[in-house]
């Protein structure tokens, strides 16, 4: 399969990639790995007048210490690169599903920034980041940088709050203070993988060490692949919050796991389906997280 | 700035050899491989990310070429199945690895399963049967099924760390290293033939056993 014509331009620096992003950026996609995009162009369900390769700017790669205990990703830094950063991977979640998306080829080219700017509202991803609370950097050549907290981040499906001149420069994920555990658990599709239901789950105590009399005030729980985003469950999150996240608290909250969702339906799970196992990888998320919390 | 019929100029290095050419942004990177380099050991299967069986190396890391545009690779150092066995005589450990443990039948995912693997070794030159079979995860083979490839690519990696190649196994928890003196694969160390896998399911006479099909070549000993 080959994918429709479209001319190429490629950026060295993010100064030279905001500049043609400003000329063109309503007619453009952005290429950093390709692994969602050149899939999508070569079954012409995407047929961009123009890619900006942004693949090659290493100011845009790695992870570093940021300020305030923030991890700081780069957009270009790719799955298995995340996978070789001790930083990253002690953050549980992540340990949990980096190792399982996709496979070892697409994580040498698939991209962070490129994961949560496409936005496949079955992706893994953005329901990491969601409930880390990470937030968004993008910088524009007209309007600068500015910083979009993720709960803002995801419109719809493959869509977006970066505007078309905007280009995602970083990902900046606060490291939680005091004892917290998290996981990410996925019932997925067999063959590609993707989430039927997905959810990651943060759970924490901000006053320091972890104890088992002591309630829980730090509750993040994000879905993926059940709606027609990825989404926060508020709901349950309010449910657990100042609870001991006992089986029995867990079980009562997750029946809200869907509240407010319109919830999506496809040849591999109807909304009745897909909205149960919605309920079953949140209580498996949160029972993971409260166990590695006061393990 | 480009315009949507202008070729690119780019240049990279393939196999050792420094390659320029102009493309059209839309090129794939296996096409310009596979019709433009002549380089056809790089097989397009699925055409569609899933099936593995056009992965190559881009900058020594296994990628699937059918989900690069050629033009992503300027200035890169790609390497294809040809890189392994230059001269067609000598092979690589790795491809001896699956000619002699069964590793293909048809050999179409061979290519790629190679790339993957020799990625993985790269990474990891001891993993274990599970770290095999979570690093071809992206490969697929339609015919020879995996745990003979898993047996290769473990046989192989021994052979490229230096060490003698490994028995047969009947599973791949359980083999030993060859007696002095023996071939690596026909005899057990007390000089009785080594069971066939296909034992299992199949007489050393390519009966088939109960509640197996009947259709199929028997298993050849070895």
């Amino acid at each position: 399969m080959i994918p429709a014509a479209f001319a190429y331009d490629r950026a060295s620096t993010v100064d030279e990639a905001l500049a043609l992003l400003l000329d063109h950026g309503a007619d453009a996609k952005l290429i950093a790995g390709g692994q969602s995009l050149l899939p999508l162009m070569k079954l012409r369900l995407a047929r961009p007048e123009r890619l900006i390769d942004i693949g090659r700017i290493d100011a845009l790669r790695g992870v570093r210490t940021a300020p305030e205990g923030r991890l700081a990703i780069g957009a270009l830094t790719t799955y298995a690169q995340l996978l070789e950063t001790p930083s990253v991977m002690d953050l549980a979640l992540m340990a949990d599903a980096l190792p399982r998306i996709a496979d070892v080829q697409v994580r040498n080219r698939g991209t962070i920034g490129g994961a949560i700017a496409h936005a496949d509202p079955a992706a893994d991803m953005p329901a990491l980041l969601l409930a880390l609370g990470a937030d968004v950097v993008a910088r524009s050549a007209q309007r600068g940088e500015r910083t979009i907290p993720i709960d803002d981040f995801f419109d719809g499906a493959f869509s977006t709050a970066l505007a078309p001149d905007e280009l995602l420069i970083e990902i900046r994920v606060p490291l939680p203070s005091g004892a917290y555990g998290s996981a990410y658990r996925r019932l997925e599709q067999p063959a590609s993988g993707f989430a039927i239901a997905g959810v990651a789950a943060v759970v924490g105590q901000s006053g320091g060490a972890a104890g088992r009399d002591l309630p829980i005030d730090v509750v993040r729980v994000a879905v993926t692949g059940v709606g027609d985003k990825p989404y926060r469950a508020t709901a349950v999150e309010d449910g657990l919050r100042g609870t001991a996240l006992d089986s029995a608290a867990i079980l009562s909250a997750v029946a809200s796991i869907i509240d407010d969702v319109s919830v999506q339906a496809d040849i591999h799970a109807d909304r009745d389906y897909r909205a149960a196992m919605a309920g079953v990888m949140a209580r498996r998320a949160l029972e993971a997280a409260r166990d590695r919390l006061f393990g | 700035m480009g315009s949507a019929s202008a070729r690119v100029a780019i240049q990279l290095s393939v196999n050792g050899r420094a390659v320029e050419a102009e493309v059209e942004p839309r090129r794939l990177l296996v096409d310009f491989l596979r019709e433009d380099l002549d380089l056809t050991g790089t097989k397009v299967g699925c055409d569609t990310s899933q099936c593995g069986t056009c992965t190559v190396h881009l900058d020594g890391h296994a990628v699937k070429s059918c989900t690069v545009l050629a033009v992503q690779a300027d200035g890169a150092t790609v390497r294809t199945v040809e890189v392994l066995a230059p001269d067609s005589e000598q092979l690589h450990p790795l491809q001896a690895a699956f000619v002699e443990h069964h590793g293909l039948q048809c050999g179409f995912c061979t290519p790629g399963m190679l790339m993957t693997a020799l990625d993985l070794l790269a990474r990891d030159p001891d993993p274990s049967d599970d770290e095999i079979r979570d690093a071809i995860q992206g490969n697929y083979c339609r015919c020879t099924g995996y745990q003979t490839i898993v047996d290769s690519i473990r046989n192989g990696a021994a052979v490229m760390r230096g060490e003698p190649a490994l028995r047969w196994a009947l599973d791949g928890a359980r083999y030993a290293q060859p007696a002095a003196g023996q071939s690596a694969h026909s005899q057990s160390a007390a000089g009785q033939p080594v069971a066939s896998r296909h034992a299992a399911g199949q007489s050393a006479h390519g009966q088939p056993a109960a509640g197996q099909p009947a259709s199929g070549q028997p298993a050849a000993e070895r």
